[in-house]
């Protein structure tokens, strides 16, 4: 099988949008939920994970506490597993009780949705949350699925062939968003 | 196993088109055919799935629809629990066969019990068989994958993952780390797959066994050798007890039990004259007061409970990666 390479062709978002993006949200988050009492933050492997973390700590800035952020693998929900090579399952961290809470996931794209829909189905295996509602960097369209963001950090129209990439300083050692294409 | 694909992480698009090739069913038959990196794979997401079996809801919709058969032809409790709890904790189905009142108890062929059985719409068999080569065999016979959970005196590889996943999770590395292996080894699946694997991973082998006991031309499998469990005692991270299995006396491999206990038993004289406590493992059933005296055995039993809890998340992460995904 030949892998495929990204090819970027230009880059949408830079690292000092991503910082004011991330504030925004926090605020929105705020803002929406009025405080952060009862507030924790879920992000989804691997990228929204570090989007929760910075956002948690934004949020720990203004209220003075920061919410619980927990890690979510969802690889074992996907409803396409049968479609997809197995890739490496990643741990699963929630180390707080989720029950009666508002758990905010948080994702660096959303696209189809059907990893959104995965995550609330795991999310739902560690209790009942009061609401979950959902974070994203990017909203690229194309929806499978009836799932929206309640936060947005961009929307960014693409067509089916292209291809978003995020960067993060965490993984990728620089924050930027990039559009492009893959090629053999 | 095939290497997977590595996925381009943060690029979100369609699924891409399998080659037909990759479409064979796969197999987990020994050690001996995993690479290190593949090890090193499964015991990473081992530690994944361990945490599934720590949730209120133990139980993950991956494996939804596949259906496992244990084709346990040897007795065994603990494997065959293991790998039904596994597949239960992935939403598969299982089914258990047993091999008395079976067909097979009739004269039936193992080829043509297993064909029928396949036949009814079978993803995975997980075979126990007392005949080395038994899974291999059967490779042949279905078009479904098959998973050794113990053949004869070959090899029993999801064994020896669960046994590096514990040193590993213990002590941190696997790289360097000392390992003795005390008892049968002769007749041992169990401390062959660990020898196997450990020499993959970049361990240190020793073997503590009277000669009787070493299978010939040991000195070719990468380890060293001792007589003196003391000396071994004296060197080793982990101390891996072998189960003697009492059937063997009767054979003249050795005097007597008691010969054994006082030359390789873990006893506790030897053990409270340690400075510095190796990790002390065994695959079970233990032989209180033959391999290790009871009192030590009550003092290690952490570890060894660890090594069966380790064993639903590897045979977990075996299950996902031959049966999860695409094949």
């Amino acid at each position: 099988m030949s892998d495929l390479v990204f090819v970027a062709r230009a880059k949408i978002i830079d690292a000092d949008d991503i910082s004011r993006i991330l504030k925004r949200v926090a605020h929105e988050i705020l803002e929406k939920n009025r405080g952060s009492s009862d507030l924790a933050l879920v992000g989804i492997r691997t990228r929204g994970v570090f989007l929760a973390r910075r956002i948690a700590g934004i949020i720990g800035e203004i209220e003075g506490a920061k919410p619980d952020v927990g890690a979510l693998d969802v690889s074992l929900y996907r409803d396409d597993v049968a479609s997809r090579k197995a890739s490496p399952v990643g741990v699963t961290e929630i180390d707080f009780d989720i029950n009666d809470r508002v758990v905010v996931l948080v994702d660096d794209v959303l696209y189809t949705g059907r990893t959104t829909r995965a995550a609330m189905d795991a999310l739902i295996d560690f209790g009942r949350p009061r609401k979950i509602q959902l974070a994203v960097l990017v909203d690229r369209g194309h929806r499978e699925l009836p799932i929206r963001a309640d936060y947005v950090g961009k929307n960014i129209p693409t067509s089916g062939r292209e291809r978003v990439k995020v960067s993060l300083e965490e993984t990728d050692g620089v924050d930027m968003v990039e559009i492009g294409e893959e090629r053999s | 196993m095939n290497p997977p694909e590595i996925l381009k992480s943060g690029v979100s698009g369609p699924a891409k088109v399998q080659s037909p090739e990759a479409n064979r069913p796969r197999h987990l038959l020994s050690i001996a055919e995993l690479s290190s990196d593949d090890i090193i794979r499964l015991l990473d997401s081992a530690r994944s799935f361990a945490e599934v079996s720590k949730r209120p809801v133990k139980k993950v919709p991956a494996l939804r629809g596949k259906t496992i058969v244990n084709m346990f032809i040897e007795p065994s409790t603990r494997t065959r629990m293991s790998f039904e709890l596994a597949a239960k904790r992935l939403s598969a189905d299982v089914v258990s066969f047993t091999p008395s009142g079976s067909s097979l108890s009739k004269g039936e062929s193992l080829k043509d019990t297993a064909k029928t059985i396949v036949a009814m719409g079978v993803d995975a068999v997980v075979i126990r068989h007392s005949s080395a080569g038994a899974p291999k065999l059967l490779t042949e016979w279905v078009d479904c994958s098959v998973i050794n959970a113990g053949d004869g005196m070959h090899e029993h590889p999801t064994q020896a993952l669960l046994d590096l996943f514990t040193m590993r999770e213990r002590l941190g590395r696997l790289e360097g780390l000392k390992v003795a292996i005390v008892g049968d080894i002769d007749h041992s699946r169990v401390a062959r797959s660990n020898i196997l694997a450990l020499n993959k991973v970049g361990a240190r082998v020793l073997l503590v066994a009277p000669r009787s006991l070493l299978p010939d031309r040991v000195e070719e499998m990468g380890v060293e050798v001792t007589g003196s469990i003391d000396e071994a005692l004296r060197w080793c991270d982990v101390l891996y007890l072998l189960r003697i299995q009492l059937e063997r006396v009767s054979e003249s491999r050795f005097p007597s039990l008691r010969e054994y206990t006082l030359q390789y038993g873990l006893t506790q004289t030897r053990w409270s004259r340690l400075k510095r406590k190796p990790l002390v493992m065994h695959p079970g059933p233990m032989n209180r007061g033959v391999e290790i005296a009871s009192v030590v055995a009550d003092e290690v039993e952490p570890v060894i409970t660890g090594q069966v809890a380790a064993g639903v998340a590897v045979r977990m992460a075996v299950l996902y990666e031959l049966l999860g995904g695409s094949t």
